[in-house]
């Protein structure tokens, strides 16, 4: 039993568990997800989310002690938005002749995302802080954290709800697109990377590679456009 | 793959740097990715170097997102008893987002490229 309790005391201690885990609860979550067809509820960032969250309440293990392991995953997020130059690059030609598309539908989505949600959560009788920290739901996880902080959110509550847009866009995205009949691979994937960020951004790579540039196009211009429409439309709003 | 990720944290490293440095509001990735855009336009033949290194990454995105996920489990708490009504104005806003841009995207393909094909 010492000796158990040993190694358990060693492996909660090194990163390697947990980043480990990690990448084998993505690896099995991919799996199923594919075995599924990639249907949008076997969304593989649940999928490992519900996988992982069991182990970590059923060992105690803290938060905090998980991210030591799974940070270094984490940290790819920035090189991965670098990495989106590529498809970009691909698909330039096609941007050269759909560039009137793609800037009208930033503003009107980017203008629609944070104002719907000031909107509605007013409706809803959500409180200030609440409200403010829901503005920048719809950009990547980086750039809305920083938009709650600069307005007075609560940026610990912004991750949240970041988190949750992006799975929910991802998950609706196809269902919506397929009632809508929209079969133009740039329009859905810009609807999806622009209304969920990264997480849809992945989704859209999943469906289609058209679509995952389109959504990247959309994530970067969004993050910029709702950096500089959250603080207007907070001094409008609310 | 260590020359495609060596070039991918320089940007990322120069983009951190200039928007610090500038008091830039926009995010460090992103001025790394228009980087990356420039220097695939000055030497085009970049591309074909970079494309397994960055497939491999592009086609697992989904993973990058798993730490962040397992924490929102662990900061639910934080919804508090708004949770519903949060979860409704999420599921709202996402999708009339989505909506606006498809729409906006459609239209307006239309108007500029003639009937879709």
């Amino acid at each position: 039993m010492t000796g158990v309790a040993n190694l358990w005391s060693y492996l909660s201690t090194t990163p390697l568990l947990w980043l480990t885990a990690t990448i084998l609860a993505y690896l099995a979550a991919d799996a199923i997800a594919r075995r599924l067809h990639n249907h949008p509820l076997a969304n593989p960032v649940i999928l490992s989310v519900l996988i992982i969250a069991p182990v970590l309440w059923v060992t105690k293990t803290e938060y905090a002690t998980y991210f030591e392991g799974a940070q270094f995953i984490h940290f790819l997020l920035g090189p991965a938005t670098i990495a989106l130059a590529l498809p970009l690059w691909d698909n330039r030609e096609t941007i050269r002749t759909s560039v009137a598309p793609i800037l009208l539908a930033l503003v009107a989505g980017s203008v629609t995302a944070a104002g719907s949600a000031i909107l509605l959560a007013q409706a809803f009788g959500l409180s200030t802080d609440v409200i403010l920290s829901l503005a920048p739901k719809s950009t990547t996880a980086p750039v809305a954290l920083g938009i709650s902080e600069a307005v007075g959110g609560l940026p610990a509550l912004t991750a949240v709800l970041v988190i949750l847009t992006g799975i929910i866009g991802a998950v609706i995205v196809t269902p919506l697109m397929t009632v809508l009949r929209i079969k133009d691979w740039r329009a859905r994937g810009f609807s999806v990377g622009l209304a969920s960020h990264g997480i849809g951004t992945a989704r859209a790579f999943q469906v289609n590679p058209t679509a995952g540039a389109y959504a990247g196009i959309a994530m970067a211009l969004n993050a910029l456009l709702t950096s500089l429409i959250v603080p207007v439309l907070v001094r409008w709003l609310i | 793959m260590l020359p495609t990720l060596g070039l991918l944290l320089a940007c990322q490293l120069i983009g951190e740097v200039t928007v610090r440095g500038i008091g830039l509001s926009i995010p460090g990735p992103v001025l790394g990715l228009a980087l990356l855009i420039v220097i695939l336009r000055l030497r085009p033949a970049l591309a074909g170097d970079l494309r397994p290194t960055i497939s491999v990454i592009l086609a697992n995105l989904s993973l990058l997102f798993v730490p962040a996920g397992v924490g929102v489990i662990g900061n639910l708490d934080v919804l508090s008893e708004d949770w519903f009504a949060l979860l409704v104005v999420l599921v709202l806003s996402t999708l009339l987002a989505m909506l606006a841009s498809v729409g906006t995207f459609i239209a307006v393909r239309r108007l500029t490229e003639g009937p879709a094909k």
